[in-house]
């Protein structure tokens, strides 16, 4: 697995028809740090996302990984930079198992010629074996063995998160995208995210950015947090800094504080 | 698909020998029937574009309500004998329930489905619907007798038939009525909400199942009197809702996202299709679709972008 | 209900993992090979028939059942392959080479409908797929010079390695030969990277594009692949059919083919046999209709249009899956009974799954 990079975003910009819905942004994540992007709904945390993905191009800014500008990678080649990400509204492959979800997450480590695998050559059949085998250590890390079999349209909406999770996982990250991991969870999933997202960070050593509204995940997993609003920077800091600050409380509860 | 050629009235003879630009009248002759035809395209476009906006669903078998409206006013007028305007309005009101109904029963139980799935069900509605006419109504070419079977003079320079110019000012006013219909009535705001997020609109109350089944039926009407007027042109018989492929292909060039840039593509796709016939006869009655795999094939999102990514 | 413990990575890859399934296999394989010792000339070349079309099927199935990408106009592809092999066969070029032209040449023409199908917004392409379909009926019409146009084309004999093959037998087993290959290939593509990235743009291209799927050249592969093996069917449907005219591949051809796949079930390469099997028998049925029905329906030309039509329209209403998914549900049922309830396969409520951005 390759080493985790600094991420840095710079002056990041873009506009849907005149909407300005990200404006300006700046900032960094280091290596191995769990960095959380807050803000009302509609302040453009997605966007951002989709920006790093590379599904939106920016009309302004840079964006780098490590050395990688990400500017000139394609968005199916964002993930050969070490960087996966998920959905706010779970993105699976509705028709297909679960292992053949995560299959598909292997698929930027793996050749795909259709001649070599209309007539599954032994070298084929190699791999297969060797990448089934690194996402079975995925599904033990997640503990999604029970649902290996199952089609996606089967599965309750916790289990389809944790899937999804692991399919990102199987990209073998560096940096990891999470759009509201705890979105739609009782307490009880919720709290099995924060203990997977300190396992992800400290066992795998993956950097993670996430989009989250419920801030005591956010108070309990993030080391840095970035407030926005409307597209625009409000505050950056660590989780009590940023509760604190007059913009923020401003911004979240629309009272002169 | 030689059945598929058929589309506009008689076309001046190709010479025989060098083909030579054609004299001013006949060019403008064949611009009117084509703008004429581009109209007809237009109305069935203007279905497509409603249902999809409502739906998302693209009803590959409009062009087929074009043809049982045609048959129904020719029921209702001629082995009826009830005379041309009320059988008109009637023939396009029994359509306008069949569009309801396929909505109701049929469409409404598989929302949800693959787009692939929603588009082979209504080709396959296509076929059931031409069957059907050619069992019910028979597999001749019929005529319709209609009130405008005069000409018109320009001058001297040209002579229009007068169903041609029917079919231009019915365009304006069926446009006019629903863009009247959307902006200002109860009805068509509510529509217009529930098009743009039919799940929001159902929590305001508004009965969004009834007036998508509302949007087929105007839709169909549409076709239907589309298919009445038309039927001077280009006779009568099963094949022809096969000119709704032409009308989609028309909605394509303009952009399948707005009413008007549809209209636009129809009218070109209807101009250029008479001159085509004239000039290459080889690809006599497939132009249309030569234009728009042209058109798709240099700008596969159309010519005017209106579809958007999906969001995340 | 049975379960199946699996002790090894293979056991994922393998095809057939249970001993029930082995056997099934193995009695339809034995069955198809035993075939000519039972069957009358008549039948038997039907049943090449059938294989030919379950070819077309997998053809089919690869574009619209696992990549989600409509061809209205599939019936073209069958039409290339058929005019390419014969027209090579005329001109003096042996069989197997003039299949592996027709073939690639097939690929090539898929993957450059695919190239500028790729890039198109949703239906779109299943409406530039039907154009493609009667633009190139129009060109097998015009080009008399090369197809003989409507008075159409007399296919060569069937000669393979200098032997030909004269009797129904023999050209029974190079169809199934064929079949059996196709069948082995396209599910060989979809337990590999190739195909599992086809799975994927059907079912989210944004998700597939995230994870390292070059979803435009997923979309030009998928074309080229259906394209191909569609061609091949074109090439082997030739010698059925013995002489070429442009309507046989025309939109209805195109809507059988589409007809096979629904009713056979989505996105299972079975299914694509499943709806060969079905449209097969389905001119029997008609025929028997057409004794039974009173003349003034029965004797319409409007029949089979309208049973083709019907039939799509109560499968996609009433099951979604085919016959393929009543398939399981039986296998289910068997497999799990007495326990079997109804409520074990209910279909989930959906809603209206937005393609746009607003």
């Amino acid at each position: 697995m390759s080493v985790a990079k600094t991420l840095s975003v710079r002056n990041l910009s873009i506009e849907f028809g005149g909407v300005h819905a990200v404006e300006d942004i700046s900032f960094d994540v280091a290596p191995g740090e769990t960095f959380a992007i807050i803000g009302p709904n509609g302040a453009g945390k997605s966007t951002i996302f989709n920006l790093i993905s590379r599904l939106y191009t920016p009309t302004a800014g840079t964006m780098h990984y490590g050395e990688q500008d990400l500017l000139r990678l394609p968005a199916h080649k964002i993930v050969h930079a070490g960087i996966g990400r998920t959905f706010q509204n779970i993105e699976l492959f509705e028709h297909a198992t679960v292992l053949q979800n995560l299959m598909v997450g292997r698929h930027s480590h793996m050749r795909a010629n259709p001649f070599l695998n209309f007539a599954f050559l032994p070298g084929v059949r190699k791999s297969e074996i060797e990448h089934r085998r690194k996402v079975e250590d995925i599904i033990d890390f997640l503990e999604i063995a029970q649902y290996r079999e199952q089609k996606i349209s089967d599965l309750s909406y916790g289990a389809r998160k944790n899937v999804e999770l692991a399919r990102a996982l199987c990209t073998e990250p560096t940096l990891l995208l999470l759009d509201e991991p705890a979105s739609g969870l009782n307490n009880e999933e919720t709290d099995d995210v924060s203990f997977w997202l300190d396992d992800i960070k400290h066992d795998l050593g993956i950097t993670i950015v996430m989009v989250e509204h419920d801030m005591n995940l956010v108070g309990q997993v993030a080391d840095r947090v970035m407030a926005i609003n409307n597209g625009r920077l409000l505050a950056i800091g660590t989780p009590d800094e940023v509760r604190n600050d007059v913009e923020v409380q401003r911004a979240y509860l629309g009272v002169a504080a | 698909m030689r059945a598929m050629c058929r589309g506009h009235g008689p076309l001046p003879q190709p010479p025989t020998e060098e083909k030579v630009l054609l004299p001013l009248n006949d060019v403008i002759h064949l611009a009117i029937t084509g703008i004429a035809q581009g109209c007809a395209y237009g109305l069935i476009a203007l279905g497509f574009v409603l249902i999809y906006k409502a739906t998302e669903v693209v009803n590959f078998a409009h062009g087929e309500f074009m043809m049982l409206g045609a048959f129904a006013v020719l029921t209702f007028s001629e082995v009826l004998g009830w005379g041309f305007w009320p059988a008109f309005v009637l023939g396009c009101l029994s359509i306008a329930a069949v569009g309801y109904l396929v909505d109701a029963q049929i469409m409404r139980r598989i929302i949800g489905e693959s787009q692939a799935s929603i588009f082979i069900l209504t080709v396959a509605f296509g076929f059931i619907f031409r069957a059907l006419a050619g069992m019910m109504f028979g597999w001749n070419t019929r005529s319709l007798d209609t009130p405008f079977d005069g000409k018109i003079a320009i001058g001297n320079l040209v002579e229009i038939n007068s169903d041609r110019v029917a079919i231009i000012i019915a365009t304006v006013l069926l446009v006019g009525a629903i863009y009247l219909f959307f902006g200002r009535t109860r009805y068509g705001v509510a529509m217009q909400a529930a098009s743009q997020n039919q799940l929001a609109a159902f929590y305001m109350g508004i009965p969004v199942k009834r007036l998508v089944s509302l949007t087929w039926a105007i839709g169909a009407f549409i076709a239907a009197a589309a298919g009445a007027l038309l039927a001077p042109m280009t006779q009568i018989d099963t094949t022809i809702g096969l000119l709704g492929i032409k009308a989609l292909a028309g909605a394509i060039v303009g952009g399948f996202g707005s009413i008007p840039g549809a209209l636009l593509g129809c009218i070109l796709i209807g101009v250029i299709e008479p001159f085509a016939d004239y000039y290459l006869p080889g690809i006599k009655g497939v132009s249309a679709y030569v234009v728009m795999l042209v058109v798709l094939f240099v700008r596969p999102e159309g010519l005017i972008v209106q579809t958007y990514q999906k969001k995340v | 209900m049975q379960f199946l413990f699996k002790t090894a990575y293979t056991d994922d890859i393998r095809f057939l993992a249970r001993t029930g399934e082995k056997i099934r296999v193995a009695l339809v394989v034995i069955l198809l090979l035993a075939a000519p010792f039972m069957l009358q000339d008549y039948y038997l070349a039907e049943l090449g028939l059938l294989l030919v079309y379950a070819i077309a099927g997998i053809g089919l199935m690869t574009l619209t059942g696992h990549t989600g990408l409509v061809s209205f106009g599939h019936a073209a592809f069958l039409g290339i392959g058929a005019y390419t092999h014969s027209i090579l066969l005329s001109k003096g070029v042996p069989f197997t080479i003039s299949l592996l032209i027709t073939v690639s040449f097939s690929a090539a023409v898929g993957m450059l409908i695919g190239r500028s199908a790729s890039k198109m917004f949703g239906f779109y392409m299943a409406i530039a797929t039907l154009a493609f379909g009667i633009l190139i009926e129009t060109v097998f019409g015009e080009w008399s010079s090369l197809t003989g146009g409507h008075q159409g084309l007399a296919v060569p004999d069937l000669i393979v390695f200098g032997l030909p093959l004269a009797k129904a037998w023999q050209q029974y087993y190079l169809d199934l030969v064929l079949t059996l290959l196709v069948i082995w290939g396209a599910s060989n593509l979809f337990r590999t990277p190739t195909g599992r990235s086809f799975l994927a743009v059907r079912d989210s291209e944004l998700s597939a594009r995230c994870l390292g799927v070059n979803v435009e050249w997923a979309k030009i592969q998928a074309f080229g692949v259906s394209a191909a093996i569609t061609g091949l069917a074109g090439a082997l449907l030739a010698h059925h059919l013995s002489y070429l005219v442009p309507e046989v591949f025309g939109v209805l051809e195109s809507l059988k083919l589409m007809l096979m796949i629904v009713v056979g079930g989505m996105g299972s390469i079975l299914g694509a046999v499943f709806g060969a099997i079905f449209v097969s028998i389905l001119p029997v049925a008609l025929s028997f209709l057409k004794d039974v029905l009173p003349a003034s329906i029965g004797q319409t030309a409007g029949l089979e249009p309208l049973l083709f039509g019907l039939i799509i329209v109560i499968v996609i209403v009433f099951e979604p899956l085919g016959i393929y998914g009543r398939w399981m549900k039986l296998r289910f049922f068997f497999e799990s009974f007495p326990y079997y309830r109804k409520s074990s396969y209910v279909r989930q409520k959906s809603y209206l799954k937005t393609d746009r951005m607003r």
